[in-house]
């Protein structure tokens, strides 16, 4: 019995000891890991640049707000950037009234905005990409075919070339930046008829694909197989498409300042110097959003 | 005289939290008018309550809600119509003729009705309803020109999940109802030569009826005020409410668009929360005069 106890604590003692062993190593490579790190921050020249940068707006710019101030805090970590997601028209009142320095907007600025003073950089693009469920044989729709659909004038896949089958049309509801591009794109604003309005991406993606005959729209970066992806004019919406222009149906996402470039702070100006340089395009890259073909106008902040 | 202030501090405690559900009602009933009311001067309250066109967020936004004022009206009438005869007839069932046995099973499954989180209503109603009632829209409209499909999410599958959800409260109450009733009154009209079928309908129902009615009020209730279950079965457009369009009520309405809305658009939204907030008051209001009349008898 006594020997039996023994033995445990014996092989007890070992296990501590193991892990003793292994968690200075831990240590000691991570301290290592540590220095490295540290000794290349140091190699950066603007590294004690101190300030904030506030975002706010867009909720559809979530994970690339995020993920730029999670970048851009890594490289300087004296500055602070919040972000919050009010969405866009909120982010440009808050701008324009000055509570932040950055507004987030999945919409192009609106005349009333830009004469208000607001300046705006387009970051990235988001498609929009039409969907119908798995079983529908139609691929490709003009837009003009698209425009009659969502205005009611055609009611059936057989007038589109498809089956004998009738077209549920889904979309969402008032108020969404998704919606507003879509229906800018179409220019029908507030003329679509709509036979279900529903309040998110995800339920427009379990509609459509849950029901035989339906058509809807959602950001491209949801896409999954559960739905058919919709050319349209012969465009299907890859990246390529939507990042050279050849497929139109996509959204800028846009950062917008109060007044220009030279009015801003240096940490909101090291800011957008982040943006462009070859890091944060690669931050951009792997978050997952679209960037703009090179040579393209990018906004009003050269011009 | 410690246990005076015993008495005295437990005293106080019951006071202050009764004092909590009058600040509650009280403050909520304030935020409301207080946000409800000033859409209603800037947007005209004829127009928001006699205009059909809901575009929030046009260059020339127009926020009429009579369609969707119409649309919680009839739906629910239409619930309570399908909902409230099967309740009752349940509560008939359980009250008067169901062996020991079987009633024993019936209640707490009703009971479990009840305790049902209306979000699962509404998950069961999109995969099981709406399919099948686009089956049914399908024939009925085939080869239709102006019929805008729905793919079932329509107000008769809002109606259908709606009279479900009403089916606990109808049945308890009534049932409640029932037997209160006297067992002399149904005694003298068997004794008279009666069916047990006509006691139950000429005797037993109309001598409850003031309790059924309490039932019947508290299912528009719950009717008028549910939004999660039919949000996900209604299609949610703005439309006429007839049996095969896409609805929208006055809870969806809320819920829909309160995610992105700004300026006067949110206003207006907390104005439909105002009116919907009208209507239960109005519908507490004939509760509690039903109960008194039945305090007076």
């Amino acid at each position: 019995m006594k020997k039996m106890r023994e033995e445990q604590t014996e092989r007890n003692a070992k296990k501590l000891l193991m892990m003793v062993i292994v968690v200075i190593g831990l240590l000691a490579f991570g301290s290592r890991a540590d220095d490295m790190l540290g000794s290349s921050c140091q190699s950066v020249p603007n590294a004690s640049l101190r300030g904030t940068v506030a975002m706010a707006g867009s909720t559809s710019m979530e994970s690339l707000a995020n993920g730029l101030a999670e970048g851009f805090m890594n490289r300087y970590p004296q500055v602070m950037v919040t972000a919050e997601f009010t969405g866009s028209s909120a982010g440009i009142e808050a701008v324009l009234s000055g509570s932040v320095d950055i507004g987030n907007s999945s919409r192009q600025l609106r005349p009333a905005e830009k004469a208000a003073g607001a300046v705006e950089y387009v970051v990235a693009l988001d498609g929009i990409v039409m969907i119908t469920d798995v079983g529908n044989p139609v691929g490709d729709l003009t837009k003009e075919q698209l425009s009659a659909i969502y205005q009611g004038k055609i009611r059936n896949w057989c007038e589109v070339g498809g089956r004998d089958m009738a077209i549920v049309v889904m979309g969402r509801e008032a108020g969404s930046g998704t919606r507003e591009a879509f229906e800018e794109y179409l220019e029908m604003e507030d003329q679509c008829d709509y036979a279900n309005e529903l309040n998110s991406t995800g339920a427009v993606m379990a509609r459509v694909s849950s029901t035989p005959g339906a058509i809807g729209y959602v950001s491209w970066d949801v896409l999954d197989n559960t739905v058919e992806v919709l050319a349209i004019d012969g465009v299907r919406p890859t990246k390529e498409a939507i990042r050279t222009g050849r497929y139109g149906l996509s959204r800028p996402y846009v950062m917008v300042t109060r007044g220009g470039m030279e009015e801003q702070s240096e940490a909101v100006r090291e800011f957008f110097r982040y943006l462009e340089s070859g890091e944060g395009e690669m931050l951009l890259e792997n978050i997952g959003v679209i960037l703009i073909a090179p040579g393209e106008d990018k906004g009003n902040y050269h011009g | 005289m410690v246990r005076h202030t015993i008495e005295k501090a437990a005293e106080i405690i019951f006071s202050l939290c009764a004092f909590m559900a009058v600040a509650a009602v009280f403050s909520i009933t304030l935020y409301m008018i207080a946000n409800g009311l000033p859409a209603i001067f800037q947007a005209g309250w004829k127009e928001i309550l006699f205009s059909s066109v809901w575009q929030p967020t046009a260059q020339e936004p127009s926020f009429g809600i009579l369609y969707v004022i119409l649309t919680s009206i009839v739906g629910t009438f239409l619930a309570v119509l399908l909902g409230v005869p099967v309740g009752l007839l349940t509560a008939v069932f359980l009250a008067e003729t169901a062996p020991d046995s079987l009633a024993a099973v019936i209640r707490p499954a009703v009971e479990l009705l009840a305790g049902i989180p209306s979000v699962i209503y509404g998950v069961l109603g999109m995969l099981i309803l709406n399919p099948f009632l686009y089956r049914l829209e399908q024939k009925l409209f085939a080869g239709s020109q102006t019929h805008q499909f729905t793919g079932g999410a329509n107000l008769l599958s809002a109606v259908i999940v709606l009279a479900v959800m009403i089916l606990p409260t109808v049945i308890s109450i009534s049932e409640t109802a029932l037997r209160a009733v006297p067992p002399e009154l149904k005694a003298c009209s068997l004794a008279l030569g009666a069916s047990p079928v006509t006691t139950v309908f000429r005797v037993t129902i109309p001598a409850a009826r003031s309790g059924i009615l309490a039932a019947v009020v508290l299912g528009v209730g719950r009717a008028v005020g549910e939004a999660m279950a039919i949000s996900l079965v209604s299609g949610n457009s703005v439309n006429l409410p007839l049996p095969f369009q896409s609805v929208r009520f006055l809870t969806t309405a809320i819920v829909s668009e309160m995610g992105y809305a700004g300026g006067l658009h949110r206003q207006v939204l907390f104005t439909i929360g105002l009116i919907l907030f009208v209507f239960i008051m109005m519908i507490n209001g004939i509760l509690s005069s039903i109960l008194k009349g039945e305090r007076l008898e």
